[in-house]
């Protein structure tokens, strides 16, 4: 290897080392902090090493009611965004209505705006005018509402691409399209729908506005709500317990994203001869 | 096993018609291919055997029953596709047991059922794995399986073979012709490959643009091909064809074209009305009949060499007309044979083909 080209090879491996580094901060922070008692906003190795963060968390009654709240929330969600996506692309994959293409772009332009800040006053007189408000339902609607069309978009791309020709042998094999369907198509585009299902979990869970806004008792709030609670009548953090708080609540979408990619992380093919 | 038959039926897709007023009739324990390019309507046609398409108007029989608006389930078919369509999350055995299961039978019944049409395409130790575990010819003897999987009133082929090589392809249409044979199954198979075509069917469909040009016996459309369309697609290579200038000298008929002598023929009414028509007709001569001529041969075609390719048992010759017209002689010889720079290939009156101005068969030229 020539001097310059050496050269240029150190500069660049230290200059995404820095980088690297200043992106790592905030997350080894995050994990070295649940566990010292004299947590600060500060990088500190803890010592000792404590687990008495944990102990004050687990005894907080309403922030473990808001973990199972969030569960409650984004499991809904998940279930109700996961079905109707997958029937809805499906349809839209393989039926020939007309223009469907406009009716998904159409509605992937209006997602944009129905789970953002700038439908909240419809949604609060909406939920409210239904008589959900303070509900989990107004909680999984509103999330349905606002990430179906965007799951639906990226379900029918990922059915296209899947040959129509495993539901034909079915169905000429004597499978009715119902059966057909949960035979043959159903497990072929299920990578597809796990995606979508991990991608509504993180949304919903990580969510604050929508709870805070169409939710009013604290046994109704989501985590993500709840972590509001560890902060001091003035207004600063008690960081010990907000770290172990965070730890917890984050610990579901790791747990998830392990699990999908150890049971569906791979991708089955072969049954289809390009 | 049933007959099947087209009455009329067309198929459009939008402005294009993708077969139009088709009509034909498959008799009970018939083989036929349906042979032409691609687009020419063959799969479409399948597709409407086998209920994935429905015909835009005409009718499509199965077993003497009008199953135009059946869905494919009711239909008691099977299909082998061109992709094989094996389902990815199911073994071997579940994927050629799975017309079993739609039929309700109990698990133990129909894997024993999928195990013995495996063993019979040599697949019978491989049922545990999944599609993507095994090779490109074991996942077309997969389909093939479980097409066979239950006694079916017609056997769908959409162009089964076109994806294995050469060699496996070769070993799978034999097998395929000796199925035949043992079961008298009715079968419709797509096929852009003349030599499946020959090989296989009892009949051939020739299909062109969305109709059947010809619809006969694989040695009918060899001898006889109903147009030039026909006469290029079928035979390999492909049988040559020559444009000539006609005219009737003497009650005899003269063909005139650059390279080509050819004594006079005798004239017949067909060749009259086909004169009457145009006097540009089509000869044709398959590769096979023609030779290298020697001195003094009444019908010839002269011109330079363009490739001489041996190919063991037979050597093809082909000279340059010009203008990319060429023409192609099968000589059977399992020696080089030593070629000048210009090359005199020879053929009898007896293997001459003609067609008239629009391309169409002059019938009693030969046979």
């Amino acid at each position: 290897m020539k001097f310059p080209a050496l050269f240029s090879r150190i500069a660049f491996s230290t200059l995404a080392a820095l980088i690297g580094a200043a992106f790592a901060l905030p997350l080894l922070w995050f994990l070295f902090a649940p566990f010292n008692a004299r947590a600060e906003l500060g990088l500190a190795i803890p010592d000792p090493f404590t687990l008495s963060n944990f102990n004050t968390v687990f005894g907080n009654g309403f922030a473990m009611q808001a973990l199972w709240n969030s569960l409650i929330q984004a499991v809904g969600g998940v279930i109700l965004v996961g079905a109707a996506a997958t029937l809805a692309a499906y349809a839209l994959s393989r039926s020939s209505i007309p223009g469907k293409g406009a009716v998904t772009y159409i509605l992937l332009l209006f997602s944009s705006v129905v789970s953002g800040s700038a439908a909240m006053v419809p949604i609060f007189l909406i939920i409210s005018a239904a008589g959900l408000m303070d509900t989990h339902l107004a909680v999984i609607l509103t999330f349905a509402g606002g990430l179906l069309p965007t799951a639906m978009f990226i379900l029918r791309d990922f059915i296209d691409s899947i040959p129509k020709s495993y539901e034909e042998s079915a169905m000429v094999a004597g499978a009715s399209p119902v059966q057909a369907f949960f035979d043959v198509a159903l497990p072929v585009i299920r990578p597809g729908i796990v995606v979508i299902v991990v991608w509504s979990f993180v949304n919903i869970w990580g969510s604050f506005l929508i709870p805070f806004i169409l939710l009013r008792s604290s046994a109704n709030m989501p985590a993500a709500v709840a972590i509001y609670s560890f902060y001091s009548e003035a207004g600063t953090p008690v960081v010990t317990l907000l770290a172990a708080y965070s730890l917890i609540y984050s610990l579901p979408v790791v747990a998830l994203y392990l699990f999908v990619s150890w049971r569906f992380g791979f991708r089955f093919f072969g049954g289809i001869k390009a | 096993m049933a007959s099947v038959a087209f009455s009329k039926v067309t198929k459009s897709f939008g402005e294009f018609k993708a077969v139009s007023d088709v009509s034909f009739d498959i008799g009970d324990g018939e083989f036929v291919c349906l042979l032409g390019p691609s687009g020419c309507g063959k799969t479409t046609s399948l597709r409407m055997i086998a209920g994935l398409e429905t015909p835009t108007s005409g009718q499509v029989m199965i077993g003497g029953e009008d199953v135009t608006h059946f869905h494919p389930k009711d239909r008691n078919i099977a299909m082998v596709f061109q992709d094989y369509a094996l389902y990815p999350h199911m073994n071997l055995a579940d994927n050629i047991a799975y017309p079993l299961k739609v039929r309700g039978e109990a698990v133990s019944k129909r894997h024993a059922r999928a195990k013995e049409v495996a063993d019979v395409l040599k697949i019978g130790h491989l049922l545990d794995r999944l599609p993507s575990q095994i090779s490109g010819g074991q996942q077309q003897r997969t389909s093939l399986a479980r097409a066979l999987v239950y006694p079916a009133q017609v056997y769908l082929f959409d162009e089964p073979l076109s994806n294995l090589d050469a060699k496996l392809r070769l070993e799978a249409r034999g097998f395929l012709n000796h199925l035949q044979r043992d079961m008298g199954m009715t079968a419709v198979y797509v096929t852009h490959d003349q030599a499946e075509a020959m090989a296989l069917a009892t009949r051939i469909a020739v299909m062109d643009q969305g109709r059947i040009v010809q619809y006969a016996s694989p040695i009918e459309i060899y001898r006889r091909p109903a147009t030039t369309f026909v006469a290029n697609f079928v035979g390999n290579p492909p049988m040559n064809l020559v444009e000539v200038e006609a005219t009737k000298d003497d009650g005899k008929l003269q063909l005139k074209a650059d390279s080509l002598t050819i004594a006079a023929l005798p004239m017949t009414d067909a060749i009259g009305t086909a004169l009457a028509a145009g006097s540009k007709l089509t000869l044709g001569i398959r590769p096979e009949h023609l030779d290298v001529a020697g001195a003094g041969a009444p019908n010839t075609i002269t011109a330079p060499l363009f490739a001489n390719e041996n190919m063991g048992p037979e050597s093809l010759v082909t000279i340059d007309r010009g203008e990319g017209a060429r023409v192609t002689a099968r000589i059977f010889t399992d020696d080089h044979i030593a070629l000048g720079e210009t090359v005199t290939l020879g053929f009898a009156a007896d293997h001459v083909h003609l067609f008239d101005s629009a391309g169409k068969r002059i019938p009693g030229i030969n046979g």
